[in-house]
């Protein structure tokens, strides 16, 4: 129950918004052009795009205009796909990757990663602090792992972070910890460069374990636009992205733009940050999204 | 996505074509075309929804009805119009009163502030100021360590704070300043992950503790629907003079610039277009214009390529393009400023739509390398006189420059298409000829 509330919660604003578009929706007068505009409007604004704004009223469009609600719902629940588990190593420690552009908020979410799935459920965690280049990266993600309860590897300024990323692994392994993350630098998708560099860390990671990296988590802040699929795109390039993680998704973002991702490559979310604490980062839930993005309206004013 | 909507506009009007004039009613066809542009840009709904309207009526003046190519027009009047919400020039910003002045960053957390904060304090700086950072983000860890780092690096002096305070520590930061004869004070400060009323209560208390002279919002440029409640609130409720753009340097579209615009009515000043502290712009808004309809920002581009190519070197080289004598030396000199301006894939990155698939696939970047490894193995006479280059002489380049003979013929071969070419274009006004082609593995 607490976690539904958190997604409602978190999306409230979203909900508020979609709700006062879709009000009528249940009828009053509405004609069906006017709810096929608003649903249009909603998922605009939710930053779905005109791709998939026009394709969901286009099948809308052919349903009795009573069920236009409930299609919205439906149709939100097919784009939103299934939910999706984190993956864990079988034997040896667990290797998380966690890459992203600039500012979507890898360190955070390596820190609250490291606390939700360590101590809490009994795991031994290191983080890693694969991002040299940022000037006090590794402090940041030092006052998390102190935090969270986790040890940390770091390198020297300026060193390989491919390197950093391998001791990490090795000492977490000598150690016997259970789960290695590993924070890298913010990066545009459009620096070959350093997609290169990531590519090096993803080979150095697969390198260092067996089976590694177990998941490589694309972390998107949450109010991008359409570049998300650009970023999605430029990322897939480099490491084979497992999974996304939407951050800052409370607030006036809706992450529609996952959606189009999700769509266009297949790429599941898997994590969701619905506000700053650490329990705020919650696997994603496709009901609970859609409860949030489009509730049952004529249900919620008995 | 701009040869997108131009070719969308083309097939709008083609079809009319041969029926004489165009009706209202293509107009809006046309209308429909760029407000799907705008969109896919991410302006705001609502600012695309009023883009068009106002737009409407100048499409239905003569010069689009009777025009000749009506897509060309209808462009051209989007560019327009975009540009004039824009802003129509470059603004600076504005610093009145008596020193110190005060600009505060204020932005959602990951925007950029921390790093635009030391971008601003280099480029005050190298004009002449002598400014002080002042660490007021007290809620992200490590904030005030990574703002301490880029200041040692950019040679500015940065204030740690005191206090729990944020205000506290803002206004002490400007005491420390007048005592220094400081002239600029530009105050860091947190972020929230949303606007959120504990973050607003906050900056409005450091606000009223330095009465700023410049109260400047960071923006994500890959931001989408939600740069328009940001930068409402922001504005709303702080008040703003002007916005700064950050990660400029992506392949967005950055259509959340017009929302933001029309959001708050400030200009934007600043684009910061790279990871390094000088890699900050003062705002064009007709480059703008052209990058939100997915034209690129070829005058970028083109400014890039001017520093690089010293003008001196481009006349000489035209000159002798001119009179069709261009030599191994010229290519050199080519390959050289093209190693110069930075990777080949990362310039065309900065053209957002055409960016990928060129990215991906047709440039060979180790191609540049391996040519003008090629080049440097050969004597300056081989260079100026390549009829020289006999087979034991080829072999000798392959095997200093690592590369075998098949590559050192390929090269050659290039050249003598350059040569060509140049010579084809004797006569004709003289344009620097394109470099050939750079062969796929």
């Amino acid at each position: 129950m607490a976690i539904w509330d958190k997604w409602r919660k978190g999306l409230e604003r979203t909900r508020q918004a979609l709700k006062a578009r879709l009000e009528d929706l249940g009828g009053k007068g509405a004609s069906r052009e006017e709810m096929l505009d608003a649903v249009e409007e909603a998922l605009i604004t939710a930053d779905c795009g005109v791709a998939i704004a026009r394709e969901v009223r286009a099948t809308l469009a052919r349903r009795p205009q009573d069920d236009i609600p409930a299609g919205f719902r439906e149709e939100l629940g097919r784009l939103a796909g299934a939910a999706t588990d984190l993956h864990f190593a079988a034997q040896g420690p667990t290797v998380w990757l966690l890459v992203g552009v600039n500012g979507a908020g890898k360190t955070t979410t390596a820190g609250k990663l490291a606390a939700l799935y360590g101590r809490a459920q009994g795991r031994r965690v290191v983080l890693a602090a694969a991002d040299t280049y940022r000037a006090a990266a590794t402090e940041q993600l030092a006052i998390w792992a102190e935090r969270a309860g986790a040890e940390l590897v770091a390198g020297r300024e300026r060193q390989d972070p491919a390197s950093v990323a391998f001791q990490a692994i090795e000492q977490a392994g000598a150690r016997g910890a259970d789960l290695v993350i590993v924070d890298t630098a913010g990066r545009l998708h459009n620096r070959q460069g350093l997609l290169d560099e990531l590519g090096k860390i993803g080979r150095a990671v697969a390198r260092a374990q067996e089976g590694a990296p177990h998941e490589v988590l694309l972390v998107v802040d949450g109010a991008t636009g359409q570049n998300a699929l650009a970023q999605a795109q430029g990322f897939l390039g480099a490491v084979p992205i497992t999974g996304i993680c939407v951050t800052k998704l409370d607030g006036a973002a809706k992450g529609g733009a996952l959606l189009a991702v999700r769509r266009a490559l297949d790429l599941p979310v898997k994590l969701v940050g619905l506000g700053e604490g650490i329990e705020d980062l919650v696997p994603f839930d496709p009901a609970a999204y859609v409860e949030g993005m489009a509730p049952n309206f004529r249900s919620a004013e008995q | 996505m701009f040869e997108e909507l131009q070719e969308h506009l083309r097939q709008t009007f083609d079809r009319l074509r041969g029926r004489g004039k165009l009706t209202p009613d293509d107009i809006k066809k046309a209308l429909r075309e760029v407000r799907i542009a705008l969109l896919d840009a991410d302006v705001h709904f609502a600012v695309a929804r009023d883009f068009v309207a106002r737009l409407e009526p100048r499409l239905m003046g003569q010069d689009v009805l009777d025009s000749l190519t009506p897509g060309q027009t209808v462009l051209h009047h989007v560019q327009e119009e975009l540009q004039d919400l824009l802003g129509s020039e470059t603004q600076h910003m504005r610093l009145g009163g008596p020193a110190p002045h005060v600009v505060l960053l204020l932005g959602l957390q990951g925007a950029g502030k921390t790093t635009l904060a030391a971008k601003l304090a280099l480029r005050l700086k190298q004009e002449q100021h002598w400014p002080l950072l002042v660490a007021c983000d007290l809620k992200r860890p490590a904030a005030i360590e990574q703002l301490a780092v880029l200041g040692e690096r950019i040679g500015v002096p940065v204030m740690r704070p005191d206090s729990d305070d944020p205000a506290k520590v803002a206004r002490a930061g400007v005491e420390r300043a007048r005592a220094a004869g400081q002239d600029i004070v530009l105050v860091d400060t947190a972020g929230r992950q949303q606007v959120d009323p504990e973050l607003m209560d906050e900056l409005r208390a450091i606000k009223a503790a330095v009465a700023p002279q410049v109260s400047l919002l960071v923006l994500d440029a890959m931001t989408g629907q939600a740069a328009m409640e940001t930068a409402k609130t922001f504005s709303d409720e702080i008040g703003i003079d002007g916005i700064a753009l950050a990660k400029l340097d992506g392949d967005a579209r950055g259509g959340a610039a017009l929302s933001v615009r029309a959001a708050t009515g400030k200009p934007i000043l600043y684009a910061s277009v790279g990871e390094r502290p000088e890699q900050l712009e003062p705002f064009h808004p007709d480059r703008m214009a052209q990058r939100i309809l997915g034209m690129g920002d070829v005058l970028g581009l083109i400014e890039r390529v001017q520093k690089q190519v010293s003008e001196q070197k481009a006349g000489e080289m035209q000159g002798r393009l001119k009179k069709g004598e261009v030599t191994l030396d010229d290519l050199m000199e080519q390959l050289k400023s093209v190693r110069k301006m930075g990777s080949l894939r990362e310039l065309l990155g900065m053209i957002p739509g055409v960016s990928r698939k060129v990215r991906e696939s047709d440039v060979d970047e180790s191609q540049v390398g391996k040519n003008l490894a090629i080049l440097q193995s050969m004597t300056r006479q081989e260079r100026r006189d390549p009829r020289l280059l006999d087979a034991s002489r080829r072999r000798r380049i392959a095997k200093g420059s690592g590369t075998s003979v098949a590559d050192v013929n390929r090269l050659l071969r290039q050249y003598e298409e350059m040569r060509r070419m140049a010579k084809a274009m004797r006569g004709m006004r003289g344009r620097m000829p394109q470099l050939p082609p750079i062969e796929r593995r």
